[in-house]
């Protein structure tokens, strides 16, 4: 009967996709160990990286692999962001002011196509990213050197006349346009990352934003590993790089990275002993993986700040006094505890702890009475009268909660209705640059480890103030402090500039950031850094 | 026969045509730009690279240049991703998707027609009940819930299989199951229905009268009719689970072209969102093409003349 036939034949198939899943494979060995004991990390990576030309990136996920490939005159520091670590530079003097500084480079370094590792590279990778025609969205971290910003700009077409130049093959001069202590840290962020300029000259040319030097076949790069596999939105393979002069001290014999974007996805990859370690934690696990996982969910500060802009161009926001209501009637410590629960630090001010030297500001508090006081100075008793605003997020179910928990503070304190609204990320962006929002919220990653890289946002016309605030003093003490010749000077310049903004409050702060991600325990030398970077070389696995 | 199937394939080359100037408005349309991000350009750097990407000509040009390209098969640069064209990442993604797409239905026919056909011949007994309830189940059941559940049963409970990725044969079982399970469902309703429809004629009466055995009604005079709304329904079906499959890329983390359909959406990468839209575009064009050919083939009530 052919009727017996097929249902034997479905049963088959049924029965063969079972017998696959079940027995067939046996129990898997797991990725992690299997890695583990090759020395090869695995690591969560969040997104496809676009690029991996340190002139052309912006993105996190991008900056985590540059890491790996190329080094800077200064490395970043294994356990202490604040301080600076020799990379190619291995000495350095500077001159009293701080504007001149001398790098001496070391004599072993090397790119992987065997050239030497020579000042003339720095110079040549520097006017790269400062020419107009690459377009290079980083070049503005450049512009501490003399002259950078006129080149860039095309008001000088020379770049002899820019403040960087080489003496000789290992001696490298740097003339800033002022006084800055910590251009060292600064120089650890990829703009400042040199290029190999014959391989750059070989596919395109100084100024070709679509350059072949920098895919997986001509890569070419002087840092602890070197590329060797690049499937695209699958992994990316790099190997321990022999030549490297500091080969001995790179423990790991490779590490893959793996773009997995869906946090979800992520996190079951780690589950299933695919990866050592994640990029994120789906937040509303936090609190379950507290208890089952507390010794592989890692919690850390992270230097950054989430806050609410306000748009100061439009009632009743341009009433400080609405501003302050707003800020003071914000209970930070529920919103950490109950809504984002990633051990997030409340905001007293904009700038985030863990900044040496920089006491951060307790100018911003929970302050229901005098909020109310406030509130009805401005004209609105209770809420009365409370023009109809709303609150802009880019989709986010985490930003959601927080904004409905902020809604209801709100509502509860003042009396006023607030709404909700998302948009997608970039029509968001968009929103929010055009000032086209009444409350917007926001975050702030830190570029360097200086309160600099906070409060500059906010002078007048700068593209990130994005919330039409403007204010002569702030504007002046930021230049002061630009300019300030010592250290303590400008520290005491920019605690002065952040007090007048706390004082105005076009910018509302809610909690500093903190990185939250699973770790694989055999991961070692793997240490808590603000900016989240750690130099591979000191990374190992152990294998018991 | 000929004359069916160029006027079919001029009324597809109008559609594709279509779609092409339709999402190059929307596309244009859409606010956010591809070199848009959290920290601000300077005005001249977006207008040097606006230029490299050509963005800043007025844009029946872009659509004209586009158009000539898109002709020749030349789709651009991405203007996101550097040094790769859309033509690259379709090559390298569009034969993951294949593969997926191919065990996929593999699955979902090799377990639906059966199970419908099963269905109908044995209707109302257990044999249509469960086929049919687990169908029901199946069609309910999104692939963003199936999926998770296998992961969870035979990836971190069992351990037997991985969890994600596409790095080997192993690697494909859960996902092919995810997708064609879904798909299976629908062709199990499908087959049933085209079954029991054949079942009910009066011809099938006549054959039975005449002492013609049950097997050879299924098969010699019922089966060929009875998989029409299969058949019709497969041209999408092989389209949608070729580049649509973007949940079930998404939860195995594999590089095929359903991811690429949403990053590019998101990331505003214009080149590609168009590249993607024409491939996709004439893969229901070409399907439905073969699909309506093999309908008439199978179907002579069906005229293919007019």
């Amino acid at each position: 009967m052919p009727s017996t036939f097929w249902m034997k034949l479905t049963f088959l198939i049924a029965m063969g996709f079972l017998a696959l899943g079940v027995t067939a494979c046996g129990e898997r060995e797991r990725d992690v160990d299997t890695a583990a004991a090759e020395g090869i990390l695995l690591m969560g990576n969040g997104g496809e990286p676009r690029s991996l030309d340190p002139h052309l990136v912006t993105g996190v996920p991008e900056n985590r692999i540059i890491q790996a490939l190329i080094e800077g005159l200064i490395a970043y520091h294994p356990d202490d962001d604040t301080l600076p670590e020799p990379g190619i530079a291995e000495s350095w003097e500077h001159n009293e002011d701080y504007t001149v500084w001398t790098f001496n480079l070391r004599e072993d370094a090397q790119w992987t196509n065997g050239d030497p590792v020579v000042a003339g590279d720095f110079v040549y990778s520097w006017e790269r990213i400062l020419s107009p025609a690459l377009g290079a969205e980083y070049a503005e971290m450049l512009y501490v050197i003399n002259n950078a910003e006129a080149f860039h700009q095309g008001e000088i077409d020379d770049f002899s006349q820019v403040g960087v130049r080489a003496i000789d093959d290992r001696t490298l001069e740097v003339q800033l346009k002022g006084p800055t202590p910590h251009f060292l840290l600064m120089l650890k962020h990829y703009s400042f990352y040199p290029v190999n300029p014959r391989v750059v000259e070989e596919h395109g040319g100084m100024t070709d934003r679509q350059s072949g030097w920098s895919t997986v076949e001509n890569y070419v790069g002087n840092g602890p590993f070197r590329l060797t596999h690049w499937s695209t939105n699958e992994v990316l393979e790099v190997e321990k790089n022999p030549d490297y002069w500091d080969a001995d001290t790179v423990q790991l014999n490779g590490i893959r990275f793996f773009p997995i974007e869906n946090v979800n996805t992520e996190f079951t990859a780690f589950q299933g002993g695919r990866l050592h370690v994640t990029n994120v934690v789906p937040a509303d696990r936090i609190p379950s993986l507290r208890e089952q996982m507390p010794d592989q969910l890692i919690i850390e500060p992270y230097l950054g700040s989430y806050f609410y802009r306000l748009n100061v161009t439009r009632e009743p926001f341009d009433d400080p006094r609405v501003r302050e209501a707003l800020a003071l009637a914000i209970d930070r410590s529920l919103i950490v505890e109950r809504v984002t629960q990633g051990g997030q630090a409340v905001a007293t001010g904009f700038v985030p702890e863990g900044i040496t030297g920089y006491q951060p500001t307790d100018a911003v508090g929970h302050d229901p009475e005098r909020a109310q006081a406030l509130l009805a100075q401005a004209g609105y008793p209770g809420g009365q009268g409370f023009p109809e605003t709303e609150i802009l997020i880019n989709t986010s179910e985490n930003h959601r909660k927080v904004a409905e928990a902020i809604q209801a503070m709100w509502r509860e304190t003042l009396g006023i209705e607030v709404g909700i609204y998302n948009q997608e990320w970039k029509v968001y962006l968009d929103s929010q640059s055009s000032l086209d929002y009444d409350i917007s919220r926001s975050g702030w990653i830190a570029d360097y480890v200086h309160p600099m890289t906070f409060l500059e946002l906010f002078t007048t016309g700068n593209g990130n103030n994005d919330t039409g605030w403007s204010n002569t003093q702030y504007d002046r003490l930021i230049r002061q402090a630009q300019a300030a010749t010592t250290e303590d000077q400008r520290i005491d310049l920019l605690t002065q500039a952040e007090g007048i903004l706390m004082e105005d409050l076009p910018v509302v702060p809610i909690y500093w950031y903190t990185r939250v991600y699973m770790r694989d325990p055999r991961v070692q030398g793997w240490n808590a850094k603000i900016l989240d970077y750690r130099p591979y070389k000191y990374v190992s696995l152990s294998t018991s | 026969m000929l004359k069916f199937v160029l006027s079919r394939f001029l009324q597809g080359l109008l559609v594709l045509l279509a779609i092409y100037a339709l999402t190059f408005v929307l596309v244009a349309l859409t606010p956010g730009s591809p070199f848009s991000s959290e920290r601000a350009i300077r005005p001249e750097i977006l207008a040097q690279i606006e230029s490299f990407y050509g963005f800043d000509k007025p844009p029946l040009e872009r659509f004209w240049t586009s158009l000539t390209n898109a002709i020749q098969g030349e789709f651009g640069p991405s203007a996101v991703y550097a040094n790769r064209s859309v033509t690259d990442i379709i090559g390298e993604a569009f034969p993951v998707s294949i593969q997926l797409g191919a065990i996929s239905l593999l699955v979902a026919l090799g377990i639906g027609i059966p199970a419908g056909i099963l269905a109908a011949v044995k209707r109302n007994t257990w044999l249509d009940y469960l086929p049919m309830s687990a169908s029901m189940v199946g069609i309910c059941l999104p692939t963003f819930v199936l999926g998770p559940i296998l992961v969870l049963i035979f990836g971190i409970i069992l351990q037997t299989l991985p969890v994600s990725g596409w790095f080997g044969p192993e690697y494909m079982i859960l996902p092919a199951a995810t997708l064609g399970l879904f798909y299976a469902a629908y062709f199990a309703r499908l087959t049933r229905g085209g079954m029991l429809e054949m079942l009910n004629q009066d011809f099938v009466r006549t054959a039975r009268a005449k002492g013609v055995p049950e097997s050879t009604i299924i098969w010699k005079h019922c089966l060929k009719g009875g998989l029409i709304p299969a058949i019709t329904y497969l041209g999408p079906a092989t389209a949608g689970i070729i580049s649509g499959s973007f949940v079930v890329e998404t939860i195995f983390q594999i590089p095929g072209l359903g991811q690429w359909f949403v990053q590019a959406a998101l990331n505003r990468d214009d080149f590609l969102i168009l590249g993607l839209t024409v491939l996709f575009a004439s893969l229901i064009v070409v399907m439905n093409l073969l699909v309506d050919i093999i309908q008439v083939a199978l179907n002579p009530r069906l005229k293919y003349e007019k």
